[in-house]
């Protein structure tokens, strides 16, 4: 158990990756990248993780409880959010592709067109 | 063979990844006995230097604010993106050079109207939940939440009122210049409670604002400015979303089509 969570993570950013090197669509590939950096999240979280230790929200607790790291749980909340926005904006981009180019498979993609 | 050579080099990649990191774990302590230091200093000292609860938002728009800031911007500018790519095509729609491929492929089909339980209960949900949202922006020093997790629950008040079919409703909250002046200000707003820390207290985003007492709504000083900004900027900026990859439905529909 005491590992686990960071094969997790790995595993996680292998999976990820791997969607995005074999992805022949465009909209598949921006989930790939989704699940890829979720795997900084069980990452992070996981070291910032104490057994016993409390939330680090003070509201009703005693002096001196052990609390759980708060800066990375910080750095995961502010990234959830900005995420969905860069997913919005990728997806934007495939959108434009459709368009232009009419497909979503990196593979039928040409040279770059003006 | 383009195919298989890249999945080998990616099998490559990987084992290599997989080689560096279990050697790397090897460095770490085993999950749940979390060594410090930062998270220990900040969970002893946040609530007596800064009067707050909550630490990890303390962390972010105090602590470690100037982080944020930047986090912010990235976000500012994916939604400008995201609205400047969506926008271009609004033109050429205008100009009759429509793609056939984005059309809708069944033009037969009826867009099924929302039923009255649909209607009645997505609409009267809406009011909570913009008090729900805004308790989340306003309490974000004292429990779990803030500007950015209470701009989100914000932002799909409009997608309820699209969710209960009132379509002219949605657009007219959703397309307004008020959302782009508000998310302007959102992001100036953080950035201007910056300066202020800067002329007042000599570096940026110092807080010098009054803590108040802890526990009560008006504690942190500055971290509730900026969750407000936050909260503005963060709603503002997921409506304009929301409504970039809603329109072209949205155009359709209210011209009386599917």
């Amino acid at each position: 158990m005491s590992f686990f969570p960071y094969l997790v993570a790995a595993w996680l950013f292998i999976i990820g990756l791997y969607g995005i090197v074999t992805s022949r669509n465009f909209v598949h590939l921006v989930i790939c990248l989704a699940v890829l950096q979720s795997s900084t999240y069980v990452l992070l979280l996981s070291i910032g993780y104490r057994v016993g230790g409390v939330a680090p929200v003070f509201v009703g607790v005693k002096v001196g409880t052990p609390a759980v790291d708060p800066v990375v749980q910080a750095l995961m909340l502010t990234d959830i959010v900005v995420e969905a926005t860069v997913v919005a904006l990728l997806l934007a981009l495939a959108l434009q592709l459709q368009k232009h180019a009419n497909t979503l498979d990196p593979d039928k993609l040409k040279a770059l067109e003006g | 063979m383009k195919r298989r050579a890249r999945l080998g080099f990616f099998l490559l990649s990987a084992a290599a990844f997989a080689g560096v990191y279990l050697w790397g774990l090897k460095g770490l302590p085993p999950v749940g006995h979390y060594r410090g230091p930062y998270g220990d200093v900040l969970n002893r000292v946040a609530t007596y230097e800064r009067h707050v609860t909550d630490v990890v938002t303390a962390v972010n728009f105090d602590y470690r604010g100037f982080d944020t800031l930047g986090e912010e911007f990235i976000l500012f500018m994916s939604v400008i993106g995201g609205t400047v790519l969506l926008r271009r095509q609004r033109e050429e729609e205008k100009s009759e050079r429509r793609d056939e491929s984005l059309a809708d492929q069944s033009p037969e089909r009826q867009a099924p109207e929302p039923s009255d339980a649909t209607r009645v209960l997505t609409l009267a949900l809406v009011g909570p939940l913009v008090v729900f949202g805004l308790y989340i922006v306003a309490h974000g020093q004292l429990t779990p939440g803030g500007g950015f997790q209470g701009g989100v629950v914000l932002a799909t008040a409009p997608l309820l009122v699209y969710l209960a079919g009132n379509l002219k409703k949605f657009k007219q909250i959703t397309s307004h210049t008020l959302m782009e002046v508000a998310e302007a200000v959102g992001a100036a707003g953080y950035l201007a409670i910056g300066f202020a820390g800067l002329i007042v207290g000599g570096s940026y985003l110092r807080n010098v604002a009054a803590l108040g007492t802890t526990g009560m709504i008006n504690s942190g000083g500055t971290i509730a400015f900026i969750n407000l900004a936050t909260g503005l900027e963060v709603a503002a900026g997921f409506v304009l979303l929301l409504y970039a990859f809603l329109e072209q439905t949205l155009e359709i529909r209210l011209r009386g089509g599917k």
